[in-house]
């Protein structure tokens, strides 16, 4: 059953169903050249590590190998589906060049060595460090691909044991914003919504989330209700004319196209529109939120006309794309990157909280807010506390949380840092530059392509002074500048549990072994901590579990009692379960909690939220006085914001909004998709994205090589002539120089989109811009 | 009259005056991404405090310049190489911390006279001052925030390391 060409048709045939009907089944299937469904000794099961829907699927093994995967069609996530990355990734995992084993700098180079030599040096640096300069010389830059065990179990070592605020996870430059939004209006982290939602809305509203190519499986859904009886209406937020544009017109929604920095904007145009035109649910506003005559102020402020001149569209599109959202009557909201890389990102996510809580729209099937995550596991590293979060959505300024936590790890209250919120990565990096991080050990993922300026970042990562460790599965950009790198086994090759941004949670099993001496990154954790000799209060080895199962309790009995509550999961439960489960999931509960929220009661009292709030504008976080005056009733917070011009703005010499994005073939930094032959061979290089009006202006033609620059830097790429709103530049992030010059550019020009971003930072989430950044476009010479 | 318009100047001085200090922060700390761009930002605020001030000044009859000079000739430049200079060792912290407790201390004080134009302004029942103030006064609440939270966060780094 080989399926028709997926590059082609990424979304594959229709299996339309109507509103409130049950998605049909269909299931994906790709095995390797020659291997037929009958051949297959094992099927391991597992779900998609390639972004943040959790596809559900099984990986096809033959005598130790892996031979193809095939979705799973009961699970409740995709019905059987999968996108190309599922279809194809997995032969990443048997290419040639994967690390096999640990290096270590020796004479400037790095050269293979065993084990021990590599872990003794990293032992002998932290403890080194520990002694000279202490905890706050340490610092964990993690991923949003390790398992959940792998996240609690790094979240205990550097804030249990080592006892440093610098742990975060590159989930900072996908979720962060998604968190934060939650945590403003509900005072908690946990994604109200669920998938389903698609299947009872009838209007679907996607703000700077292109699904088409982020989450192909999530639109499969939204396409099978478009083509069924009582379609929904979407409205599309984005400056370029996606996939998710076009279905927004043929569906009778909105696409609006404003231009990117003034998201805070046009929310603000859509919530007054709302208010004007009386499409408030008063009943619901007046029993469930505090704050909405400060919000309805505030948004008297942004008329159509005045934001039509903000954003440079019509002022009777934000009326139109208001009437659909005000009538509807089951609205589902989504949001990812256009509003969490762009200006005022917390601010503007915000707004879309607003807009469903002020419709009544939330807690009810078709009713839904999805603040949505970029990577697979990015939802772990929040739940656990490796991004810039204390363990299970606890709240760092109460002493009570800490406290908690200190009992479940065993360790004193005051080993855990809790004297400012943790340090998030732009920061670690800042720290690291300055030289008062000494020791950066950075797990799965890539920073010297995918944070911004790479100028700076590699300088930063180069330098004598930082003790770098790489924690990976192929000699990425960052592990060519480290002093030690440890070769990790990855999907596929261990065993653990990971969730989606429906708080679906998935098991996965080992299939197969890792290549080489390479292993689980919960074993490398485990085995430094082992090393380090860490001890818990009773003089017990800590962490006190020693593998994915015990990991797995101990984070389940953590999490019991907050709003991520695993109790009621174990690996044993989840290997038989038919279909992932979302959490929370309780012994009372045993089938886990579709959605959040469906009282109207919300985790936002003073003495169980995870956070006070901070002020959208400054970053400040509220002080806990402040937010019991506010919201003694534990109620959601409708948070007003108002707009300000983003920071880089297109000049004379700079003319152009530069944005930048993924493609629906490519996974971060191409690391895995770069070396599979189809995803490879669909998107090979960087390309430019412009209008053609602006392309005619400068001499440009489709295939031309261009050069893009900004202050920061250049790159060249070929044009693209697209339907991008004029005066905006797109340019794929996922290429680096892995598979061209090693590093970085060297002495050439470059291909890496974020030679060209600005350092620059919501205030509130601390999530990196990539969306606003003033740039030139030429021929290239 | 004449002691309402001593707060309005007093004001006016201070507003201008923070505004300056920000921007200036802003500059000698280009490589603390964070509080270079919303030390910039909340500038703005002061900004248009200093424009309001002079507005309203107007009708109670005291002349004040709703643009004055924000960046004093050379200053600036100063700044932002003394910050290059730094910006890659720990010593930044430190200039960073000063800079922010500064910040801190010049708002409380600007606050300060929101507080005494706002007493003022209701005893003497003139709802144009009290409106001002009611829009104003947050915002500089905002920025004394601002520049706590900075310290709060920064400080165990460059104390402690």
């Amino acid at each position: 059953m080989q399926q028709p060409d997926r590059i082609a048709h990424p979304w594959g045939e229709r299996t339309p169903y109507g509103r409130d009907g049950r998605w049909p089944a269909r299931v994906d299937q790709h095995l390797a050249d020659g291997v037929a469904p009958e051949d297959v000794q094992r099927w391991a099961k597992s779900a998609s590590l390639l972004h943040s829907n959790g596809d559900a699927m099984d990986i096809a093994v033959v005598d130790g190998r892996i031979v193809g995967v095939r979705g799973r069609a009961d699970d409740r996530v995709n019905g059987g589906r999968l996108g190309p990355k599922d279809l194809f990734g997995w032969q990443a995992n048997a290419s040639p060049d994967r690390l096999t084993r640990p290096l270590v700098r020796m004479g400037g180079r790095l050269v293979e060595t065993d084990w021990d030599t590599a872990m003794g040096r990293v032992v002998a640096e932290s403890k080194r460090l520990l002694e000279r300069r202490g905890p706050s010389a340490i610092g964990f830059y993690t991923t949003g691909q390790l398992f959940l065990e792998e996240y609690y179990t790094l979240a205990a070592i550097a804030r249990g044991a080592i006892g440093t605020n610098h742990l975060d996870g590159n989930t900072r430059l996908c979720t962060a914003t998604a968190a934060a939004a939650l945590k403003e209006t509900f005072a908690c982290d946990g994604q109200p919504g669920s998938f389903t939602d698609v299947d009872h809305a009838d209007v679907i509203a996607l703000f700077g989330h292109n699904a088409a190519e982020t989450q192909p499986v999530l639109w499969m859904r939204i396409l099978d209700r478009l083509a069924g009886p009582n379609p929904p209406a979407l409205v599309c937020v984005d400056p370029r004319d996606t996939p998710v544009a076009d279905a927004a017109r043929e569906s009778g929604g909105v696409h609006l196209a404003p231009l990117p920095g003034t998201n805070v904007a046009l929310m603000n145009g859509l919530l007054h529109e709302i208010v004007e035109n009386g499409w408030v649910d008063r009943e619901y506003v007046e029993a469930h939120t505090v704050g909405f005559a400060e919000l309805e102020k505030r948004v008297q402020e942004y008329p159509p006309d005045r934001v039509a001149e903000i954003c440079r569209i019509e002022p009777e599109q934000i009326r139109s794309a208001a009437r659909v959202l005000g009538r509807a009557e089951r609205l589902l909201s989504t949001v990812l990157q256009g509003f969490y890389q762009s200006h005022q990102a917390t601010a503007a996510a915000v707004q879309v909280n607003n807009l469903n809580l002020i419709r009544g729209m939330l807690g009810r099937p078709g009713c839904g807010i999805l603040q949505m995550n970029g990577q697979p596991t990015a939802q772990n590293t929040r739940e656990c506390g490796a991004d810039g979060d204390l363990t299970g959505f606890r709240n760092w300024e109460n002493d009570a949380h800490v406290a908690e936590l200190a009992r479940h790890w065993n360790v004193e209250p005051t080993r855990i840092p809790h004297m400012a919120p943790p340090t998030h990565a732009m920061q670690m990096f800042r720290y690291a530059e300055q030289g008062s991080i000494r020791m950066l050990w950075v797990s799965g993922t890539n920073p010297a392509v995918s944070l911004p300026e790479l100028v700076r970042i590699r300088r930063i990562l180069s330098q004598r002074r930082l003790f770098l460790v790489v924690q990976d599965i192929f000699l990425s950009e960052t592990a060519q500048l480290a002093d030690v790198v440890l070769p990790a086994a990855t999907w596929g090759e261990k065993t653990g549990t990971f969730t989606n941004a429906d708080r679906t949670v998935h098991f996965s099993e080992k299939a197969v072994d890792p290549p080489g001496h390479g292993r689980p990154d919960l074993d490398i954790f485990l085995d430094y901590a082992r090393r380090m000799d860490f001890r818990d209060k009773d003089g017990r080895p800590f962490p006190q579990w020693h593998d994915g199962e015990s990991a797995f309790d101990a984070w389940a009995a953590c999490s019991a009692g907050r709003p991520c509550d695993y109790s009621g999961l174990s690996h044993a439960k989840l290997r038989e379960a038919p279909s992932g489960i979302q959490w929370p999931c309780t012994a009372e509960n045993p089938d886990g909690t579709e959605r959040l929220y469906t009282d109207g009661r919300f985790w936002s009292a003073p003495d169980h939220c995870e956070s006070y709030g901070r002020d959208l504008v400054t970053g400040a976080p509220l002080e806990e006085t402040e937010y019991r005056a506010l919201n003694p009733d534990a109620k959601a917070i409708l948070k007003a914001a108002e707009y300000l011009p983003p920071h880089e703005r297109p000049s004379d010499e700079y003319p152009f909004v530069l944005i930048t994005g993924r493609t629906i073939h490519h996974f971060h930094t191409r690391t895995k998709t770069g070396r599979v032959p189809e995803l490879q061979a669909a998107a090979p290089d960087v390309w430019v994205e412009c209008s053609k009006d602006d392309a005619r202006r400068l001499g440009l033609a489709d295939g031309d090589a261009a050069e893009v620059a900004t202050p920061r830097g250049t790159i060249t790429a070929r044009v693209r002539i697209g339907d991008i709103r004029g005066g905006v530049l797109f340019v794929p992030f996922h290429y680096g120089y892995w598979d061209t010059t090693g590093s970085g550019p060297g002495g050439g020009r470059g291909r890496a989109a974020n030679e060209l971003t600005v350092t620059d930072w919501d205030p509130a989430s601390k999530q990196p811009l990539f969306k606003t950044a003033a740039a030139r476009l030429g021929g290239a010479s | 009259m004449s002691k309402l318009r001593l707060v309005l100047r007093e004001l006016h001085r201070g507003e201008a005056g923070l505004a300056r200090d920000l921007l200036a922060v802003a500059d000698r700390h280009r490589a603390d991404h964070e509080i270079f761009h919303v030390a910039r930002d909340v500038a703005g605020w002061s900004q248009e405090h200093v424009r309001r001030i002079a507005e309203v000044g107007a009708d109670f009859g005291v002349r004040l310049n709703p643009e004055p000079r924000w960046t004093l000739p050379g200053v600036g430049v100063l700044g932002r190489r003394a910050g290059a200079a730094l910006a890659r060792r720990p010593a930044s912290g430190l200039l960073l911390l000063a800079d922010l407790r500064h910040v801190h201390r010049k708002a409380a004080g600007v606050s300060l006279d929101w507080e005494l134009l706002a007493q003022a302004a209701q005893a003497m029942k003139k709802q144009s001052l009290m409106q001002l103030a009611a829009d104003c006064h947050p915002q500089t609440l905002r920025q004394m925030r601002w520049a706590n939270a900075q310290l709060k966060v920064t400080s165990p780094q460059v104390i402690a390391s």
